[in-house]
């Protein structure tokens, strides 16, 4: 490249950033081809539902532009920031958490999905006891559904672990109230 | 005084023994999750919407704001002890707080910033029972044009001005007003950004955005950041009660910071930042005792900031209950859990929902009072809260964010949009982009466009009703001010110190 030999600019292309720039750009580009797909009834000659999509649209292109502009300059991030090396396998099992719950929570209830979740994302986070994380997991779900589900009416997944105990439950207000 | 009666009518409404428990809920859970890092009122609120479906609304607003006047306190907590300041607007706190904390001072400096965050929280309320219905008889002569150029200049405050940088605020504000879009246009009930999907025509719940951007985004962000620096708590030594000499040192501070918090944090700008650095500076300026800033730690820069921080959050109540203009990402919240009751917030509220307004304010005062009892004595309490470990405090964050996400529909849908914002949560926080403004912008958006909408229709499509109402112009020229003034001040200030051939970001 031709700038090999010139002096060391100031401030230097900041990838990162670029990219965060670029894929602003990239949603303005989904806001356009979605407010392209919005009817519009040609009768309607007031503004319509498309008017403020299309602002928006702009502002997101001006922004977009602004923001790899700045990249090009050196990007916005302090020093420390950049220097401080990224953990990728902390967040790998908060990532596997994530969606083994989202995978988990139709078909075991939301408690079970819950307590897997909670002692990925605790071994994640440098948590080496287990054991003890999935008890402490299981008493904050239950807690959790309990105090959602039955004292707000708030219906979170029930799997086996919450029908095996509504049932107990139940059972006993039964035995008491009748 | 007609306030005053309405006050009286709104303690009524307070202090009912159920209203009672439900602020004294809320003041215990706004300080637990205030001292708490990682989880802040916000994010607290919109886990709890889900009760305005079980709950009467005046129960459910004085436990919201129990919650967020509670973590203000909170906040302080880790603060000084900690040095990580939750939010922003605690930043200040730290400054001092925590110099204070090291050198051995750490009770009177968690005990000015409680006494005078009452002090002030105190001042605050009463400006809010005062001036609202000022504010009332002052917006009653809004038309729609009016509205949404009062709206703009609100976006340009809490994006652009009050952030560390105006490009990435309203970047955040404008990603906002595309996930207000999603769904169906409520005027001609076309879909709008719903890629085909029936899930979304619904649109994005309040709820899934900010425990998204807030919950998981700050989980992925924690977890990705393990090899930055451990914080440590630095043990509280000291008598809690102050001295003769500290009180003294206090009582002006508080005042003043309280006369500056309010007003800034009642206009439609809101935010706690600007008040709370003003606050410190004016401290440091006045104080006897300039050698203690910055070293030992000096007490009235963290009494100053400490109550223009709770007298701006009350502040931003006048706006959000006068207006229906939230200002701050937890009245964002404040709003939408109005909107779940189908209650629009205006000048109409005052009258049309008196109980609820005026039972609302009272409950302030008495969460004031309850705040203050719980955080001197029970402090040591508090401070067990900052040992539970981050796995799983972590953990169990996205245990309650499941909670409130999927306790809505049960729809897996609603948990990928979670996980997607999450993504997009852990990646503006990783550049630094602010979240509050996508919540506000994702609220405030619509709203805006429906006023928009409404004026042009009133106008025949006529776009100049924005310049030609005295009001509208003169809004519409305070939000330009807002965002071009302070690049036009650093341009004049760069020519006139290094000359014209310096261009102001060359640095």
């Amino acid at each position: 490249m031709s700038t090999i030999n010139q002096p060391a600019p100031p401030s230097r292309l900041a990838v990162p950033e670029l990219l965060v720039g670029i894929g602003l750009l990239a949603c303005a580009g989904a806001v356009a081809w979605q407010t392209l797909a919005i009817p519009v009834s040609p009768l309607y000659s007031k503004v319509g539902p498309t008017v403020f999509p299309y602002l928006t649209m702009v502002g997101l292109v001006v922004l977009s532009l602004l923001l790899i502009l700045a990249a090009f300059r050196g990007g916005w991030q302090p020093e420390e920031e950049k220097e401080t090396p990224t953990d990728w396998k902390a967040m790998g099992f908060v990532v596997i958490g994530l969606v083994a719950n989202l995978l988990l929570i139709r078909p075991l209830g939301f408690t079970a999905a819950s307590v897997i979740m909670f002692v990925l994302v605790c071994y994640g986070f440098g948590s080496k006891r287990t054991l003890r994380d999935a008890l402490t997991g299981l008493i904050l779900a239950l807690a959790a559904y309990f105090g959602f589900a039955r004292a707000l009416g708030v219906n979170i997944g029930a799997g086996f672990i919450e029908n095996q105990l509504n049932t107990v439950i139940d059972a006993i207000i039964g035995a008491f109230g009748g | 005084m007609e306030t005053l009666g309405h006050l009286a009518h709104g303690f009524s409404v307070a202090f009912t023994p159920m209203n009672l428990m439900w602020c004294l809920l809320g003041t215990t859970l706004g300080t637990a999750i205030g001292v708490l890092p990682g989880l802040g009122p916000a994010l607290t609120i919109a886990l709890l919407l889900p009760i305005t479906y079980q709950v009467a609304p005046e129960a459910s607003f004085i436990l919201f704001a129990g919650i967020y006047y509670g973590a203000m306190y909170g906040g302080s907590t880790t603060s000084i002890l900690l040095n990580t300041p939750g939010e922003s607007a605690t930043i200040v706190t730290a400054l001092e707080g925590n110099k204070m904390a090291r050198s051995g001072r750490g009770g009177a400096a968690l005990a000015t910033s409680a006494i005078g965050s009452f002090v002030a929280g105190t001042i605050g309320t009463l400006g809010v029972a005062f001036l609202a219905p000022v504010v009332v008889k002052f917006a009653l002569a809004f038309g729609p044009a009016e509205y949404f150029s009062l709206m703009v200049l609100a976006f340009i405050t809490v994006s652009a001005v009050l952030g560390s940088s105006s490009v990435r605020g309203l970047t955040s504000l404008f990603a906002g007003f595309v996930i207000g879009m999603i769904g169906v246009d409520l005027q001609t009930g076309q879909p709008r950004f719903t890629f085909g999907t029936t899930e979304l025509l619904d649109g994005v719940d309040v709820i899934i955005a900010a425990v998204g951007l807030f919950a998981v985004g700050e989980t992925l962000y924690m977890a990705s950041r393990r090899y930055a620096g451990k914080d440590e708590i630095v043990p509280l030594k000291g008598s809690l009660y102050m001295t003769a000499a500290e009180w003294g040192r206090s009582w002006k501070a508080w005042l003043r910071g309280a006369a500056i918090g309010f007003p800034i944090g009642a206009m439609p700008a809101g935010g706690a930042e600007i008040p709370t650095f003003l606050s410190y500076a004016i401290e440091k300026k006045l104080s006897k005792h300039k050698e203690e800033f910055g070293t030992v730690g000096a007490i009235e820069g963290v009494a100053g900031p400490e109550a223009a921080n709770n007298a701006s959050a009350a502040g931003v109540l006048v706006p959000m209950l006068t207006l229906g203009l939230p200002t701050s990402a937890t009245a964002a919240i404040m709003l939408s859990a109005f909107q779940s009751y189908g209650i629009n917030p205006g000048p109409l509220l005052l009258t049309t929902q008196a109980n609820l307004v005026w039972g609302l304010i009272a409950s302030l005062f008495i969460a004031n009072v309850i705040l203050v009892i719980l955080n001197l004595p029970l402090i040591g309490l508090w401070v067990r809260l900052l040992k539970i470990p981050a796995p799983q405090l972590y953990a169990g964050i996205l245990v309650f964010a499941t909670v409130g996400t999927y306790g809505i529909s049960q729809s897996p849908i609603d948990l990928v949009i979670l996980y997607l914002l999450g993504a997009a949560g852990f990646l503006m926080r990783r550049f630094d982009f602010p979240t509050a403004p996508v919540i506000i912008g994702m609220i405030l958006g619509p709203l805006a466009e429906t006023q928009f909408r409404r004026a042009m229709t009133i106008s025949n499509g006529d776009w100049s009703v924005f310049y030609t109402h005295k009001l509208s112009l003169t809004l519409l020229t305070l939000a330009f001010i807002g965002l071009a003034g302070p690049h036009i001040w650093a341009f004049i200030e760069h020519r006139r110190r290094r000359g014209p051939e310096h261009v102001p970001g060359d640095a």
